[in-house]
């Protein structure tokens, strides 16, 4: 999903800059209240994830492949305010030292693929949350169901752009019908990434995953009398 | 499990990802440029300003064996995110005014 430099014209390219820009200023106050000395080691590490997972290019059909984009991933281990920074930071580090994604496209793949992912899995994810039953077991369904939609949402997002400011006259109708056939299969790859992960964590250390907090109970104090009779135990 | 070791396991299997299993990853482009090739945009894509890069597409400069080379940028840039994402979230984190009495190996 990394745009090159020239598919999209400076005014666009501009407008998505401005975007990543505010989002990124919204997100720097919000993590603030997400992350905490236990957390904040996390985001780092998620942030690192994310840019290995990207190198993993999964074949998808004939001729074409995706790899996971991260956002709803990010957002349910960590807040969806550090998963905006966690994905900015790959994006940054992508474009100026892997000449992945463009330097003018770098706002616009900061919307696409930190502020759109993000902004769809988590909302999708909280809801799934709230309908499926209120156990930590829950949680790798829900983020999984959230990482499936934020995919084809952010190429729909970009088609919008493409059809706004795109530097080349082609058949959008086209273009919308493929970005959002390929990116749905897209989706399920990174549905099952993304549910594993999760899952992992949650089987290991559910206290290290934001998203599943509300849920873990609450441990309470309990008080344990010793057995009268051992003969009884037995 | 504790948190110590599970930060071990997963910054190794973060460089395993980056700097072994990338390797075998597929070479067909992504659903993006797929499309754009299938419906007649893929020429409007520039070279990057980025490109000249000691690192770029993932490759190092330098480095003959692709295998080494792919791998030295994977980490190189695990190492980059790393440092650059750890230093933002530490710097932007709640700092906790209680007493930490959870012990340290927790």
């Amino acid at each position: 999903m990394h745009v090159p430099d020239g598919f999209l014209d400076a005014p666009t390219s501009l407008a998505t800059g401005l975007i990543a820009a505010a989002g990124i200023a919204v997100a720097l106050r919000g993590t603030r209240r997400e992350l905490d000395d236990r957390t904040a080691p996390m985001a780092g590490l998620v942030a690192t994830f994310v840019f290995a997972a990207q190198m993993i290019n999964f074949p998808v059909g004939a001729g074409t492949s995706g790899h996971l984009m991260g956002g709803a991933l990010a957002a349910v281990l960590v807040g969806p305010w550090s998963a905006v920074l966690c994905l900015s930071v790959v994006l940054l580090v992508q474009g100026l030292m892997m000449a992945d994604g463009g330097i003018t496209a770098l706002g616009t793949n900061i919307t696409l693929m930190g502020l759109v992912t993000v902004a769809v899995g988590w909302t999708t994810f909280v809801l799934m949350r709230r309908v499926l039953a209120a156990r930590p077991t829950a949680v790798p369904i829900a983020a999984a169901v959230g990482a499936f939609l934020s995919v084809p949402a952010a190429a729909l997002v970009f088609t919008l752009l493409f059809s706004v400011g795109g530097q080349a006259p082609v058949d959008l109708s086209r273009v919308v019908v493929a970005m959002l056939g390929w990116h749905t299969l897209i989706g399920l790859g990174e549905a099952a990434v993304t549910g594993l992960v999760v899952a992992s964590v949650i089987a290991t250390r559910p206290d290290l995953v934001y998203g599943a907090r509300p849920l873990l109970a609450v441990p309470t104090l309990e008080i344990r009398t010793p057995a009268p009779d051992p003969e009884t135990t037995r | 499990m504790t948190r110590r070791r599970f930060f071990a396991a997963a910054v190794l299997l973060t460089l395993l990802v980056a700097g072994v299993a990338s390797y075998y990853a597929s070479s067909h482009p992504d659903g993006l440029l797929y499309v754009a090739g299938q419906t007649g945009f893929e020429d409007a894509a520039e070279d990057s300003a980025t490109a000249d890069s000691p690192l770029a597409g993932y490759q190092t400069r330098g480095v003959g064996s692709e295998r080494l080379s792919g791998a030295l940028a994977g980490v190189a840039g695990v190492a980059l995110v790393g440092l650059i994402g750890g230093g933002l979230f530490w710097m932007l984190r709640r700092r906790d005014e209680r007493p930490d009495t959870s012990g340290s190996g927790d």
